[in-house]
């Protein structure tokens, strides 16, 4: 058994993005991504919309066909575009769930709580009989929850927090060990988002779980998750346990990105200094040469639009992909 | 002294300040009675006086053209020497005369035609043939059109392209010619099928029926196709579909339990208001002459067949016509109304 | 007359769902003076965007307004006619949407948009209104506005979007401004930009500002009152210092613990408040909150709590603080007697 569950190397997923033949043009959704994640960890990947956090968790499930990269999983390969290996999912459907960010778009409103959870154990044929079907279903809401008198309704008669519930209970029913939250925060009420971000770590510790965390509020993410990777415009530009990443961020995207987060606290608010980046993310059909963050960074010169910053470890398990890191630290 | 007004008028006691318990807390959550989709659906129709209205006619018009022909006196096959053109209540000479004589008669409610049989029987008749008409045509295009649409929709990419193109060029084939066409090009061979044991059924329906029914197998389900298809579209992106596939549900699978359970409001609505305009083309088909085979008759044949008499005897071709109108505007009405009920998306 | 720009007393107003009517406000008190920001934070569903559509007249259809009045810049809103309403419109109070994707229409270039909503409030020829629309495009922040007015707003990014929304809302020089959850549509970084615009344009021309949002972190920073909303009542009012520091209402304790915070050690568990949102069509029968509340008392659950004041802005709606009085004045009574 591998200490590293997922491994995921080179990572790319272009989706095409109009015009014909030579023209052809495409939206690098993930352009390179690297990172691995232990057993029983929470990697946490943070970004703008647009930064290919989504994709990148989603592209791990297969859920889009991969463009480019390598993907192990308890050192069995997922997929290897390179060497065209790519493995039979079903299997790995039972190891491998997600949960989603709208909770009102992720249940099909015509199947009963129930029934969306059965589906799961169906599918994998995990019960033999009805009795035990339904068995597994009173489980999984137990486990997050809900109860026995919630499996008959429908997913219109709940809060956005209970639906949310319903969604983690049916990634839970096949019985995974690693689970991509895919925001599964972001359109919840902030009273519920500590509910969901504490249950999440309950049942890690329960079960053993290992989770992506995708979210694009940093301070949540931080609250769950052992190491935080930042994207930008489908790279990742900085990648570091979570404490060292919010105490002592190296890349300037990862600063702003921290000091733009609205402070709950009028004194505090008022005397914080922001970074405020100006301008806007490009788009990732025509991404800027070079570092892709150099259109909106303070310290950008000839050098960022001209090389790739390499992504380079600087610290012990603190990786970032800068020119600049001296110059502005 | 100071003293809190508010408290006295409230009239508190201290006992009101103690902890309440956990059960007292739940007690104040009331969970909302359980309404599924059909439940709810069917509430709303029910409050839609209109739609009810309609149906009632619906119910009506099925229970005299299937029903009431069981044990109605006459036959729309029986000619009777002497009735032609009775008026609405007329006897003939010979039926007179069997009352005179104390003999119980049922009278031609709406007269008789030109060849002396019951016109209420032909019209109850003419009006079940273009119910079954309806109905059985509208299946035909559900069946095709869904399952069509559905993959089209579902596989995307070169399968819906090629698929679509298809659909377009079904769109430009006048139907009319090709209705003509195929029921002389069908005439021989279904005679032919006639006299095959255990075909015989098909003299009865006449050949000219099955072939409106190969027509709207081969022709009208285009507009359901295009219908789920944009359907499937949209629903394919949602996220529960997603979800369905991170399972490891097949695409069959997720085709029949997410897609197509979750269009099927709009696939209700879409076929009642198909009914009606099904038994619009058969109308119109059997007025050109094209429709069913004599002596069965059918609203449009009946009105084709009263058009020679249109000045001495309009009631012949106002009976049926108005029948046409009355099943049409209801179904349309009905529709409208489960559509508000089970597809409140599609109004706006 | 009263020296406040905003005066909503005892708004009371409800939505006839077909599921039976939903009592969006009850008893929401608000006054604002000239200049002055004040923050309305709540969830969704707690009736904050209601309240501020009501100011405008802008209820949307099964609602209805049952009681209360509605004072703003001279204007008795309730008595109004939609045609004097319209006149006040985005002229004299003007809103900004959360969805900055959705609120300007496709077909129309920003110039075009931003033009029209000063030619309807002013007497400006086109050509004035064009100098106008640049200065105001200048005023938000966007460069090269010569260029931006020949745009369509698909050519522009959100953010862009947004500042396009804020220069149009300003067209008339507003007396009041309504944000509508202004920025939860955009990314954090541009959040921050749209934020420090506010801002900026807050001092520079003085109006009021309603700022709606779910997002205490957004008013901390901007706001100098804040109403905090549950359930379709105000549960506590007060200065941005006393919500932060000094709230008296469980809900506003709670919601406060519940934010995660980036300055805290590492894993630490957050604190959410437990249960789940008010339930519109069967609220509870006493206090909104008191299923959720920790410190749930028998009185909660039977009695909607009265107002009690701290100070002059400051009050909240919670037995908890009648609590103490209570006892002090039973107290008191009780040595009266001997």
């Amino acid at each position: 058994m591998s200490e590293k569950l997922v491994q995921v190397e080179h990572l790319r997923q272009y989706f095409p993005g109009g015009g014909f033949g030579k023209n052809k043009k495409y939206i690098q959704a993930v352009d390179d991504v690297s990172f691995t994640i232990d057993r029983g960890e929470t990697l946490g990947l943070v970004g703008e919309s647009g930064c290919g956090k989504t994709t990148t968790g989603r592209t791990l499930l297969r859920l889009y066909e991969p463009t480019g990269g390598r993907f192990l999983y308890n050192d069995e390969v997922i997929f290897d575009v390179e060497k065209k290996q790519y493995a039979d999912m079903l299997p790995f459907r039972k190891k491998m769930q997600i949960v989603f960010q709208d909770p009102y778009a992720s249940l099909d409103p015509r199947m009963t709580i129930g029934d969306i959870i059965g589906e799961a154990i169906d599918v994998h044929k995990m019960a033999s009989s009805k009795k035990e079907r339904y068995d597994i279903i009173i489980e999984m809401l137990s486990h997050v929850g809900l109860n026995s008198e919630h499996a008959n309704r429908y997913p219109h008669e709940f809060s956005g927090g209970q639906r949310q519930r319903v969604g983690i209970a049916r990634a839970l029913a096949v019985r995974p060990e690693f689970i991509v939250c895919d925001e599964p925060i972001s359109a919840l009420d902030v009273s519920i988002q500590a509910q969901v971000i504490n249950m999440f770590e309950d049942l890690q510790a329960e079960m053993g779980l290992t989770y992506l965390f995708i979210a694009h509020d940093l301070s949540a993410v931080k609250h769950i998750s052992n190491r935080i990777g930042v994207m930008y415009l489908g790279r990742m530009v900085e990648l570091a346990d979570s404490y060292e990443l919010i105490t002592r961020p190296l890349h300037p995207y990862t600063k702003s990105l921290i000091s733009a987060i609205p402070v709950a606290d009028p004194k505090k608010a008022k005397e914080s200094q922001r970074i405020v980046l100006g301008g806007d993310v490009p788009s990732p059909l025509n991404p800027p040469s070079g570092c892709r963050f150099r259109t909106r960074c303070p310290y950008a010169d000839e050098r960022c639009a001209a090389e790739t910053p390499e992504w380079k470890e600087l610290e012990k398990g603190h990786f970032a992909a800068c020119h600049h890191i001296d110059k502005c630290n | 002294m100071k003293q809190n007004p508010l408290s006295f008028q409230l009239n508190l006691k201290p006992e009101d300040f103690l902890p309440a318990t956990e059960e007292e807390k739940q007690s104040q959550i009331i969970m909302r009675e359980s309404v599924g989709f059909w439940k709810d659906g069917m509430r709303r129709l029910v409050k839609n006086k209109v739609a009810m209205a309609s149906l009632v006619i619906i119910i009506f018009v099925m229970f005299i053209s299937f029903i009431v022909p069981m044990f109605y006196p006459y036959n729309y096959k029986e000619q009777f020497k002497g009735a032609n053109h009775l008026a609405p209540m007329e006897y003939s000479a010979e039926e007179q005369a069997r009352i005179d004589a104390g003999e119980k008669v049922f009278p031609h409610i709406f007269g008789t035609d030109k060849m002396g049989r019951d016109y209420a029987i032909r019209v109850m008749m003419g009006s079940r043939i273009s119910l079954i008409v309806g109905l059985v045509a509208t299946a035909i295009i559900l069946v095709i059109g869904s399952i069509y649409g559905s993959v089209a929709a579902f596989f995307g990419g070169w399968v819906d392209l090629i698929m679509m193109r298809i659909v377009d060029i079904i769109y430009t084939i006048p139907d009319i010619l090709l209705i003509v066409l195929l029921s002389f090009a069908l005439k021989a061979p279904l005679e032919n099928l006639k006299s095959v044991p255990g075909f015989s059924w098909v003299g009865v329906v006449g050949e000219n029926l099955i072939s409106i029914f190969i027509v709207f197998a081969l022709l009208y389900w285009v507009g359901m196709a295009r219908m789920v298809r944009s359907q499937i579209l949209t629903l394919k992106e949602s996220e529960y579909v997603t979800a369905a596939r991170a399972l490891g549900v097949k695409n069959g699978k997720i085709i029949r339990k997410h897609l197509l359970t979750n269009c099927i409001g709009t696939l209700i609505v879409t076929t009642t208001l198909q009914i009606p305009s099904s038994i619009f083309t058969e109308s119109f088909l059997s007025f050109l002459g094209m429709g069913v085979a004599v002596p069965l008759p059918s609203l449009g044949s009946l009105a084709s067949d009263a058009l020679n008499g249109i000045n001495t005897y309009p009631y012949l071709l106002f009976i049926p016509a108005a029948l046409i109108s009355l099943i049409i505007l209801s179904f349309n009405l009905f529709g409208d109304g489960l559509r508000d009920a089970f597809d409140p998306k599609l109004k706006h | 007359m009263s020296d406040y720009l905003v005066d909503i007393k005892n708004e009371r107003l409800s939505f006839f769902t077909p599921a039976g009517e939903v009592k969006a406000l009850n008893d929401v008190s608000i006054h604002l003076k000239q200049g002055e920001v004040l923050g309305i934070v709540g969830e969704s569903g707690s009736g904050k965007s209601v309240t501020a559509y009501s100011l405008m007249g802008l209820t949307a259809h099964p609602g209805k307004l049952l009681g209360g009045s509605l004072y703003f810049n001279g204007h008795q809103i309730e008595q109004l006619s939609e045609k004097e309403m319209r006149k006040i419109r985005g002229n004299e109070v003007s809103i900004i949407f959360q969805d900055p994707m959705t609120s300007l229409n496709p077909v129309y270039t920003i110039g075009n948009q931003i033009m029209e909503a000063i030619l309807l409030h002013t007497n400006k020829t086109r050509a004035q209104a064009k100098e106008r629309a640049k200065e105001l495009l200048e005023l938000v922040g966007i460069n090269e506005p010569e260029k931006r007015l020949k745009q369509h707003p698909h050519e522009l990014s959100g953010g862009m979007r947004q500042r396009v929304m804020i220069a149009i809302a300003l067209a008339c020089e507003p007396k009041l401004l309504i944000a509508d959850e202004p920025t939860t549509a955009l990314d954090v970084t541009i959040q921050a930009q749209i934020l420090e615009l506010m801002v900026e344009l807050k001092n520079k021309l003085g109006m009021a500002i309603i700022m709606i949002t779910h997002d205490l972190g957004v008013v901390a920073s901007m706001c100098e009152r804040i109403a905090v909303m549950y359930a379709g009542r105000i549960v506590e009012y007060g200065t941005a210092e006393d919500i932060f520091y000094h709230p008296k209402h469980q809900y506003t304790k709670g919601l406060i613990r519940s934010i995660p915070r980036l300055d805290t050690k590492d894993h630490e568990r957050l604190v959410p408040i437990e249960g789940t949102p008010v339930d519109m069509l069967n609220p509870p029968k006493g206090c909104p909150f008191a299923p959720r509340c920790e410190e749930c008392m028998k009185i909660c659950l039977r009695q909607m709590p009265p107002v009690t004041n701290f100070g002059e802005v400051h009050y909240t709606q919670c037995w908890l603080n009648q609590k103490e009085e209570f006892e002090t004045s039973s107290h008191e009574k009780g040595a009266a007697d001997e």
